[in-house]
C-alpha cells in the first residue's frame, strides 16, 4: 500500500504547490509572458525574411556545435593575442575556483555583475561571498531577487513573478527610504542610484555573453538597461562567463541572431543595446577614488568558457539540439502552462520553461529535469516560435522516456501496482522502474478505449459507480472532478461495416478515414459526420482496422512503444497507399503523429510517404472544394456565428485556416481564439496534480469565447475542456456541415 | 540616400529618439539648444563641425556622474532599426554616451547603412581591429519593476543629429 499512498500524497503536494503559485505569482507571470508573446507575434511579422533568418541561425549553430573543439582553440588564440585570458572550466566548481582566484589576485572586495543565467548555473555569487567579496547584481530584475533572496522565475525577465506593488513593498521594507517608493519609476530611480554607488566601488565586473565570435574573440551582449555596459566600463577587471555553446565561428555569423533574439524574447525589434566587445577595446578605465581615467590597456580580461556537461550533450544525439538554444525565452512565453505558473514550478535548479528540460538534464542531471518535465504537454506551440528551430517537445519526450526507464529518479507513482496493468503495458517498457501507473494507463488509452467500448455501457456504469472515481484518483491520479470519456458500444467501424461498407463506388478519389480511438469508440458521431461529408463530395470512403498511431504512449514518454506502433501503422498503411488511397485523420494529435512525429520514429522514406499522403479532415475537404466538388449537399450556415478553437498541434502544422475557410465558404461567421492552448492537452488536464492548472489555463479560452453562442473545437481533449468550461457539449466543426443522416 | 534617412528617422523615432537633420554649417546654432548643462562629450570627427567650448571633453568619473548631457559621434547608423553605432575611443565615447541622462549622437548622413547584415559588416571591420562598438537603439529601458520604465542605468533620453551634407 505504501506505493499508492506515497504517489497519491506526492500528487496532492504538487497540486498544492501549483495552487499556491497560481494564487501568488500567477497573475503577474501571466500578464508579462502574454505581453511578451503578443509582442513576439507582432515583431516577427515585421520581418519579411523571418523563416530565412531562422534557417540561417539554425545552420550557424549546427556548424558551430559540430566544430566546437576547434572553435575553443580558435577563441583561445584570438583572445590571448590581445592580452586576454581564456579558461575552459570543466564544471561549476572549476569555474568558481578560477573566478575566485581572479578576484583574490585583484584584491577585490567588491564585484558587480550583469545578468547571466550561466553564472546562476554555477552559483558563482555564493562562491565569491565565501571568498569574502561583496557581489551585486546590477540588472534590476536580478537586483530585486537579490534583495528578496529568491530565484529567477524566467530566463530573460527574472523577476517577472513580482508586480510593481510587490517590489515597492519589498524595497520599502528592506531599504526604509525617507519617502516610500510607489511607482515603477520611483523604484527604478532608487535602484539605479543605489547601484551606481556599488558600480563605482567595484573592482571586478562580471558579465555573461550572448554570443562569442571565435575568430575575433568578440563578445556580444544583448541588453536594455545599460548595466552590462557600466559593469564593464567602470571596472578594471572584466570576467565574462559563457557556456561553450555560445561560440560562433565568424563574427558576421551574429547577424541573424541580432535580428531574432529580441523579437523572439520580449517582442522588441532590437534591445536598446547590442554591445560588441573585443577586449581590451579602447574605452578608458575609470578610477573613482582618484577621479581620473586610465588607458584601456589597464583593463584585464578573462573569458571563462563553461563545459559543465555541455560536451557530453554534444555527444548525445537527442540532447545536442539544446546547445543551439540562444535563451531568448520564446518557448517560455508561448507556453500556456508557463504563462500561468511560471518558472518557479515549470523550471529546474537554474533554467525554466520548455527548453529547460534539455538544459537541466544536461548540466544538472535527470533529477532536476524530472521535477518539471511533465509541465510540457507536447502541445508544440513553441516549435515554430524557436528562432533556431529546436524541437523542444521532442527533447521533453526523450527526457521523459529516460526518466521512465529509471535512468533518473523514479517517476513518482511507484511500481507496486504492476499487476493492475499487466497486459496493458507492452513488454519492453514493463520493467522500467520509473514508469508510474498513471503514465502507463494514459499511455495505453487505445487499449482502454477498446475494452471500454466492448463492455459498454457496463464500463461507463463502473466508472460512475460509488467510490470508483475516488479510487481512480487515489490509485491512478485521475482527477475526480473530470468527466470521463463515455465509451460507445457500437464503434465507428462497427457502424460502417453494419451499413455495408463504402457507399460510394467507382470514385476518382478513395480515402481511408483513420479510426483513431476517440473517434472510433467515444466521439463516434463526428466520425459518421466525416464519412457522410466525404461521401457527399463524391469520395469513396473506407474505414479499415488500423492500429493506434502511438500518440498516447509517446505523450507519456514511452518512445519504444510509440516506435513499434508506428511501424505497425506503417505496415498496415503501406498497401492502402499503394492502392492510391489518401489517409484522412479527424483527431489532430494523431494527424500530427503521421505528419510530423513519425519522422523521428520511422525511416525517412517511410515517414515522408505517410506524411505526404495524410490529411486533416478539413484540409482534405478544402482541397475537394477547391477542385470543384459540389458543396450544395452540405449543411450551410446562414451567417451563424461559430467560435472555433483549433487544436495546438494542428495550428503548429499550419492547418487551422482550412477549417475557418470551409466554414466561411459554407456561410458561417467564424471567429478564432488566440489562446495558445485550451489547457487540457490530452491526458494532462485529467491528472490530479495538474487539474487546477489546466482549468486556470482554460479560463483564458473561456473568457475569449464568453459571448459566443456556439463553440466548436477540432481536438477531442479541446472539446472536453471547452465542454467543461462552458457547461455545454462542444462538438467538432464537422457536425455543422455534414449532411443529415 | 533620402530613402535611408527617412527610414532611419522613422525607426529611430519609433524607438524613442528625437531625430533632427541639419546642414554642417547650421550645426553650431542648432546644437546649442540640445545642450542642457553640464555637458560632456567626445570629439566629433566631421569636417567643419566641432563641440562647443562648454562641453567638457575627456571627463573624469565625477564629471560623468554629474553630467546632464553627453555628446558622441555615431560611427554609422542602421536605417532598418534606427540604431546608432557608438565606437569606444580613448576619449571615452562609451562612457559619455552612457552615464548622462541625455545622449546626443551626431551622425553623418553618408554613414547610414540599410540593414542589419550591412551594419554587422561594419562592426566586423571594427572588431577585427580590436575595437568595441555598441549598437544603441533608443533610450535605456527596463520592465523589471513591474511596468516599462524608460531610463534605467543608461540615458532616459536620446537625440540623434543627422548631418545632411556629411
Amino acid at each position: 500500500m505504501t506505493g499508492r499512498t506515497d504517489s497519491a500524497q506526492r500528487r496532492e503536494e504538487k497540486a498544492a504547490r501549483i495552487r499556491h503559485l497560481l494564487s501568488t505569482e500567477g497573475e503577474s507571470v501571466e500578464r508579462n509572458t502574454q505581453g511578451f508573446n503578443r509582442g513576439r507575434y507582432d515583431a516577427v511579422a515585421d520581418l519579411s525574411d523571418y523563416e530565412e533568418l531562422k534557417d540561417q541561425a539554425r545552420a550557424v549553430k549546427e556548424d558551430a556545435i559540430a566544430r566546437l573543439p576547434e572553435l575553443i582553440e580558435e577563441v583561445r588564440e584570438s583572445v590571448e593575442s590581445r592580452g586576454g585570458h581564456v579558461y575552459l572550466a570543466d564544471d561549476a566548481d572549476d569555474a568558481n575556483r578560477y573566478i575566485r582566484e581572479v578576484v583574490e589576485d585583484e584584491d577585490a572586495d567588491s564585484v558587480v555583475k550583469s545578468k547571466s543565467m550561466t553564472s546562476e548555473e554555477i552559483e558563482v555569487n555564493d562562491a565569491l561571498r565565501e571568498a569574502g567579496a561583496e557581489v551585486w547584481e546590477t540588472d534590476l530584475g536580478e537586483f530585486v531577487l537579490q534583495v528578496a533572496d529568491e530565484a529567477p522565475s524566467h530566463i530573460v525577465a527574472p523577476a517577472i513573478h513580482k508586480s510593481e506593488d510587490d517590489i515597492a513593498e519589498l524595497f520599502n521594507a528592506h531599504f526604509d527610504p525617507e519617502e516610500p517608493l510607489e511607482t515603477a519609476d520611483d523604484l527604478t530611480r532608487f535602484a539605479r542610484e543605489y547601484l551606481a554607488e556599488r558600480i563605482a566601488e567595484a573592482d571586478v565586473g562580471m558579465t555573461g555573453a550572448n554570443f562569442v565570435a571565435a575568430d575575433t574573440g568578440t563578445l556580444a551582449l544583448v541588453t536594455s538597461e545599460g548595466n552590462a555596459r557600466k559593469t564593464v566600463a567602470a571596472t578594471d577587471t572584466h570576467v565574462a562567463v559563457a557556456g561553450v555553446e555560445k561560440l560562433l565561428p565568424r563574427f558576421e555569423d551574429v547577424a541573424p541572431f541580432v535580428e531574432l533574439i529580441g523579437r523572439s524574447g520580449t517582442g522588441q525589434a532590437i534591445t536598446s543595446y547590442v554591445t560588441f566587445l573585443t577586449p581590451p577595446g579602447d574605452a578608458p578605465t575609470l578610477d573613482w577614488d582618484a577621479d581620473a581615467t586610465g588607458p584601456a590597456d589597464d583593463r584585464e580580461f578573462h573569458l571563462v568558457l563553461l563545459d559543465n556537461g555541455r560536451m557530453a550533450m554534444r555527444d548525445d544525439d537527442q540532447l545536442r539540439e539544446t546547445l543551439y538554444c540562444i535563451r531568448c525565452s520564446a518557448c517560455l512565453n508561448s507556453c500556456a502552462n508557463f504563462q500561468h505558473v511560471g518558472g518557479h514550478a515549470f523550471g529546474g535548479e537554474t533554467y525554466s520553461g520548455g527548453i529547460a528540460t534539455g538544459w537541466e538534464a544536461g548540466v544538472h542531471g535527470l533529477d532536476s529535469a524530472g521535477e518539471f518535465n511533465d509541465f510540457c504537454t507536447g502541445c508544440t506551440r513553441c516549435v515554430n516560435q524557436c528562432p533556431v528551430k529546436i524541437d523542444i517537445p521532442w527533447i521533453n519526450t526523450v527526457v521523459r522516456d529516460r526518466l521512465n526507464r529509471g535512468e533518473g529518479p523514479a517517476g513518482g507513482d511507484g511500481s507496486s501496482f504492476d499487476f493492475l496493468v499487466d497486459g496493458l503495458t507492452p513488454d519492453e517498457e514493463t520493467d522500467s522502474s520509473g514508469l508510474g501507473l498513471q503514465k502507463r494507463v494514459f499511455g495505453n488509452f487505445p487499449t482502454l478505449a477498446r475494452l471500454g467500448s466492448a463492455t459498454a455501457p457496463v464500463s461507463n456504469w463502473v466508472a460512475r459507480a460509488p467510490g470508483a472515481r475516488a479510487l481512480a484518483e487515489r490509485v491512478l491520479g485521475v482527477d475526480s472532478r473530470r468527466d470521463l470519456p463515455e465509451f460507445r458500444r457500437e464503434s465507428l467501424r462497427d457502424w460502417f461495416t453494419a451499413r455495408g461498407g463504402p457507399a460510394v463506388g467507382d470514385a476518382d478519389r478513395e480515402v481511408v478515414v483513420y479510426p483513431d480511438p476517440y473517434t472510433n469508440y467515444v466521439e463516434v458521431e463526428r466520425g459518421k459526420a466525416a464519412v457522410r461529408t466525404l461521401e457527399e463530395l463524391g469520395v469513396e470512403v473506407r474505414i479499415p482496422d488500423l492500429p493506434a498511431t502511438g500518440r498516447a504512449p509517446l505523450s507519456q514518454g514511452m518512445i519504444s512503444t510509440a516506435e513499434s506502433q508506428a511501424e505497425t501503422v506503417a505496415d498496415a498503411l503501406g498497401p492502402m497507399l499503394d492502392a492510391g488511397r489518401d489517409v484522412v485523420v479527424i483527431e489532430p494529435s494523431d494527424l500530427a503523429m503521421l505528419r510530423a512525429d513519425y519522422r523521428k520514429l520511422l525511416p525517412d522514406e517511410t515517414a515522408s510517404r505517410i506524411a505526404d499522403r495524410s490529411y486533416e479532415l478539413f484540409e482534405y475537404l478544402y482541397g475537394l472544394l477547391e477542385n470543384g466538388a459540389d458543396a450544395d449537399g452540405l449543411r450551410a450556415g446562414d451567417g451563424e456565428e461559430l467560435a472555433y478553437h483549433a487544436h495546438c498541434q494542428q495550428r503548429t502544422l499550419g492547418l487551422e485556416e482550412y477549417t475557418t475557410e470551409v466554414l466561411g465558404e459554407l456561410g458561417y461567421e467564424v471567429r478564432t481564439s488566440d489562446a495558445e492552448c485550451c489547457g487540457m492537452a490530452g491526458s494532462f488536464g485529467y491528472k490530479r496534480e495538474y487539474y487546477e492548472l489546466s482549468m486556470d489555463v482554460g479560463a483564458d479560452l473561456r473568457n475569449q469565447f464568453a459571448d459566443a453562442e456556439r463553440a466548436v473545437a477540432s481536438g477531442t481533449s479541446c472539446c472536453e475542456q471547452l465542454s467543461a468550461l462552458r457547461d455545454e457539449t462542444v462538438p467538432h466543426p464537422i457536425r455543422y456541415i455534414a449532411p443529415d443522416e | 540616400m533620402t530613402g535611408l534617412v527617412q527610414q532611419f528617422e522613422r525607426e529611430a523615432t519609433d524607438a524613442g529618439c528625437a531625430v533632427r537633420r541639419v546642414a554642417a554649417g547650421d550645426f553650431a546654432e542648432d546644437f546649442a539648444g540640445l545642450l542642457e548643462p553640464p555637458a560632456v562629450g567626445a570629439p566629433l570627427p566631421f569636417e567643419g563641425v566641432s563641440l562647443p567650448e562648454r562641453v567638457t571633453t575627456d571627463p573624469t568619473p565625477g564629471e560623468l556622474e554629474s553630467a546632464e548631457t553627453g555628446v558622441t559621434p555615431a560611427r554609422f547608423g542602421i536605417s532598418d532599426y534606427g540604431s546608432v553605432a557608438i565606437e569606444s575611443t580613448p576619449a571615452g565615447d562609451e562612457q559619455v554616451g552612457l552615464w548622462p541622462g541625455h545622449h546626443v549622437a551626431v551622425l553623418a548622413e553618408s554613414d547610414l547603412v540599410a540593414d542589419m547584415p550591412a551594419g554587422i559588416e561594419r562592426v566586423g571591420e571594427i572588431a577585427r581591429s580590436g575595437g568595441d562598438v555598441v549598437l544603441a537603439t533608443g533610450p535605456s529601458a527596463t520592465a523589471d519593476m513591474g511596468e516599462l520604465v524608460v531610463g534605467a542605468h543608461g540615458p532616459r533620453k536620446v537625440s540623434v543629429v543627422i548631418l545632411e551634407d556629411r
